[in-house]
């Protein structure tokens, strides 16, 4: 049996490399954890700043005035209302289209040529930048029909929203098992019955969390309404220009004037707290089954 | 009463469409005949003959890919759902050959009806799970749709477990509940036959148990035909079974003289364990 002494371990090497890999363990966990720290201390450190800056100028008034001239005790009523209105409604116009694409690319256009062409596009436009989108839809609606509109921004919030809402339901829809399909499909459901009522309901966490999340982005959108809806000092309809939320900020954070300047902070936090409460509602509803 | 206990020869389609393939007497539910099944060119079911008799239970057994779950899904046509699949031959049913072009496949599958080896209970309510099926196919009102619901409940030896709770989502069922409830779901739409592949490999024994008992319960009404790798299974549940071996149908025969007097080397060999 003296084959059994070749299996007997040298401890002093298996303790070395005990030490080297605790050692090695540590300075990978120091790291980690110093990266963690710097990108926390940006967060922290901005949303500290709004808070200081933009706390300060919070008051009822702020939701129930318009913006005014400097000096004049303006609120941001208009910018709020018609932040609401442009993103809601871009959402309404944008998530439908982005569902039926979506759907047209998980459920029918699997290995087509066209699908992989409306897929690659559909990515594109989620990483284009957002301004151009903005001058597009200036080209299309602002200049032919002489002005801006705050149907334009909802229009160019809508182009933001699609994309988004495309990738969700295309990769919540393919996440959804083939034997649920069958399931349906064996009890002589048509496919379209199958993905209404069978594929949507089962995905139906998934995409309503990609449009919050479409929702949240758009709401902090400038660039695109800068060609747009362009900015009202009062309430406005969907044909004439429209005060926005992030467009107010642009305009306020670089004026000379210091109730203006406030307001700008006030908004900002405004937004910021509006973005975060939709992202705590996307995870809500995620988290619900 | 056994007429034929094996049909097809390896590579030989002489027997291709016999008149009867079936070790019980009785009228025919599905009459398979010639039956061949391609993944693009490969070639997995191979002149397939053999008669499902009415409101009895066929059991189909065989090693992994010998072709018993491709069988049950030419018999509902789920294959027309991934191109590159196709299936010749007839598989007969009040005189129409189901696998003919133009067959209405919405309706074939509410005449046969199947249920998966996993439970896919539908991201809904246990009532709605079953309603979902019927309203496919009838426009029923809502006592009428409530006592479809309790029917195919009680049926599928559910109803005393679920009856204060059919609004909860399915998902909150056991698993051998689940496949009950899929059960149920199925012969909600009053199918004729009715596909079982492997419908307890993921279930515990007591909730398999209880899944063979209904089965025997259920081929009062419906023509049965199960896919199964538990042998005991197939003893306990069959009245006729069917040995699969690489495509072919090696022999079918009643149950007891399956598993005590099998004709064919092959069948003896798997059904002691020496293969498969």
């Amino acid at each position: 049996m003296s084959a059994t002494t070749s299996f007997a371990r040298d401890h002093t090497v298996a303790r070395r490399l005990g030490r080297q890999r605790r050692a090695a363990d540590k300075v990978a966990r120091v790291l980690a954890l110093a990266a963690t720290a710097v990108s926390l201390i940006f967060l922290a450190s901005i949303l500290a700043t709004l808070l200081w800056y933009g706390a300060r100028g919070l008051s009822l008034s702020v939701f129930t005035t318009i913006t005014k001239a400097p000096g004049s005790h303006g609120g941001l009523a208009n910018a709020i209302v018609g932040s609401i209105i442009q993103a809601g409604l871009g959402t309404l116009i944008g998530t439908p289209i982005g569902l039926m694409v979506g759907t047209y690319l998980a459920e029918y256009a699997e290995r087509s040529a066209l699908g992989n062409a409306v897929r690659f596009v559909s990515d594109i436009l989620l990483s284009a930048p957002s301004i151009l989108i903005g001058l597009f839809v200036y080209q299309v609606m602002v200049a032919p029909f002489g002005g801006f509109s705050g149907l334009a921004g909802a229009v160019a919030l809508a182009i933001i929203v699609i994309p988004i809402v495309v990738r969700t339901t295309e990769d919540m829809l393919r996440l959804i098992p083939v034997s649920l399909r069958e399931a349906a499909i064996a009890l002589g459901a048509p496919r379209w019955k199958t993905i209404v009522f069978i594929c949507y309901r089962a995905a139906l966490d998934g995409i309503l969390t990609g449009v919050l999340l479409a929702v949240a982005r758009v709401a902090g959108e400038t660039a695109p309404l800068l060609f747009t809806s362009l900015g009202n000092s009062d309430y406005a309809g969907l044909n004439s220009a429209m005060a926005s939320l992030p467009v107010t900020i642009y305009q306020y954070a670089a004026s000379a004037f210091d109730d203006w300047v406030q307001l700008a902070w006030t908004g900002a936090l405004l937004v910021t707290l509006g973005v975060l409460g939709i992202n705590v509602l996307a995870r809500f509803v995620v988290r619900r089954r | 009463m056994s007429m034929v206990t094996q049909n097809t020869l390896p590579g030989g389609s002489t027997l291709a469409h016999p008149a009867s393939v079936s070790a019980i007497d009785g009228p025919v539910r599905l009459a398979i005949r010639g039956v061949n099944f391609f993944y693009g060119t490969n070639r997995a079911l191979k002149d397939i003959a053999l008669d499902l008799p009415e409101r009895r239970v066929t059991g189909m057994i065989g090693p992994s890919g010998c072709g018993k779950s491709t069988l049950l899904r030419v018999l509902n046509r789920m294959f027309d759902l991934y191109p590159g699949q196709r299936a010749t031959g007839e598989v007969m049913m009040d005189g129409a050959n189901i696998l003919a072009p133009g067959i209405d496949l919405n309706a074939l599958r509410s005449r046969i009806g199947m249920v998966f080896q996993k439970p896919t209970p539908f991201p809904m309510s246990i009532y709605d799970n079953i309603a979902f099926g019927v309203k496919l196919h009838e426009r029923l009102n809502r006592a009428e749709m409530d006592a479809r619901v309790e029917w195919s409940l009680t049926r599928a030896a559910l109803w005393g477990e679920v009856k204060d709770r059919l609004t909860a989502p399915a998902s909150g069922l056991s698993g051998g509940q689940q496949q009950r409830l899929c059960i149920a779901r199925t012969i909600a739409t009053r199918p004729e036959v009715i596909l079982l592949d492997e419908p307890t490999s993921a279930l515990d024994p007591i909730s398999t148990l209880r899944i063979e008992e209904l089965i025997d319960e259920l081929k009062r009404d419906f023509t049965i035909a199960i896919v199964t790798h538990n042998m005991q299974q197939a003893a306990r549940c069959a009245d006729q079974v069917a040995f699969f071996y690489l495509g072919e149908l090696v022999e079918v025969g009643t149950a007891s003289q399956m598993f005590t007097a099998p004709k064919q080397r092959r069948t003896q060999e798997y059904i002691t364990g020496r293969f498969g």
